[in-house]
């Protein structure tokens, strides 16, 4: 590639990021009424939006080669546990990670 | 100290620790695919420029390869969309949130990846803190620890070896911590379940790679159905 092809298809990249996150701020516009089905899913998307990226944070786990799945169970596991014990967010995080990181470095 | 560089002060203040996760998640990560682009022979000016003008993780990783591979600026727009089709559902989450931030919105959408979205949507921001300022402070300290630690990975790219393994757990940690915090504050959860159902049954049927766009399918699909039950029974918010 070119520079001035390897400019425009990084341009590309930003313009379809952008897109994605200026077009609903476009469509419903501040100063007009937004429709009472958009407002309904602005209200209940974020609950499923969580969940979804959950999942998708976790996608490239394989059930069934290398470790199976198992450090990463383990780990949300104790992120889960941890903050419905304390609920000090931090506290949740660094507990998983550093559970996640000593069973993936020392164990499996 | 004038009234401005307070409430400034204030907002930072109370903006850096939500932040200090993504600390440790993107310099991390911003680092990996800094090193990635070094030693797939790009100059550090690639990730330096790409990570503070497209500020989007995953899709940054795969534009490498678009840059590799031959010259096709359709496709690589049509896979940006594909890829990034879920901050649509973080707008339309984060219309009202938005109203009345002044020139600090166009910012903020900018800035506005998963991360992001997700402290500046559950985060209990004090009545004393100024909303506006706050969720820019919090946009801009990511914006940053991505662009820093891209730019870090691009120009030592491969003098680091890592005994780091794992630590990029920590992003899927604060997801966890962050679905967590809003089923605890929801009555319904409803939406939730759908979402971490939809999600996984998409990624069994489709795989990694294409699971995002029907998931989003779905969630959309199951919560248009549901829309009179959930409306009746008190919404989760």
């Amino acid at each position: 590639m070119t520079l001035s092809q390897e400019i425009i298809t990084i341009g590309m990249v930003v313009l379809g990021t952008a897109l994605t996150r200026y077009l609903p701020f476009l469509l419903f516009p501040a100063g007009k009424p937004t429709p009472k089905y958009i407002q309904y899913l602005g209200k209940v998307l974020p609950g499923a939006v969580f969940g979804l990226l959950v999942i998708y944070s976790l996608r490239n786990v394989s059930l069934f080669s290398g470790s199976h799945g198992i450090p990463e169970l383990l780990a949300v596991l104790a992120v889960v546990l941890l903050h419905l014990w304390k609920r000090q967010m931090l506290l949740s995080i660094a507990g998983g990670t550093i559970l996640y990181m000593i069973l993936v470095q020392m164990v499996f | 100290m004038s009234e401005k560089t307070k409430t400034l002060k204030k907002a930072f203040l109370c903006a850096f620790p939500h932040t200090i996760p993504i600390f440790a998640g993107f310099w991390f990560l911003g680092m990996t695919y800094g090193i990635y682009m070094n030693v797939s022979g790009f100059s550090f000016w690639y990730p330096m420029v790409m990570s503070l003008i497209i500020f989007a993780g995953s899709i940054e990783f795969v534009a490498v390869n678009m840059l590799l591979g031959a010259f096709n600026p359709l496709q690589a727009l049509a896979m940006t969309l594909m890829i990034n089709a879920r901050h649509l559902f973080y707008g339309i989450s984060m219309l009202d949130r938005f109203r009345g931030m002044g020139w600090k919105k166009i910012y903020l959408i900018f800035g506005m990846c998963d991360e992001t979205f997700s402290i500046n949507y559950t985060a209990e921001i004090p009545p004393d803190v100024d909303r506006g300022w706050f969720m820019f402070f919090v946009t801009l300290l990511n914006h940053f620890y991505w662009f820093f630690g891209a730019t870090l990975g691009g120009i030592f790219g491969g003098l680091i070896h890592f005994s780091t393994e794992g630590l990029d757990f920590v992003v899927t940690a604060m997801f966890v911590v962050i679905f967590l915090e809003q089923w605890l504050k929801e009555k319904d959860h409803t939406s939730a379940l759908a979402g971490l159902g939809i999600s996984l049954l998409c990624l069994a049927a489709f795989g990694a790679e294409n699971f995002i766009l029907p998931a989003m399918a779905g969630i959309l699909l199951a919560l248009s159905f549901l829309r009179k039950p959930l409306e009746k029974g008190g919404m989760p918010l």
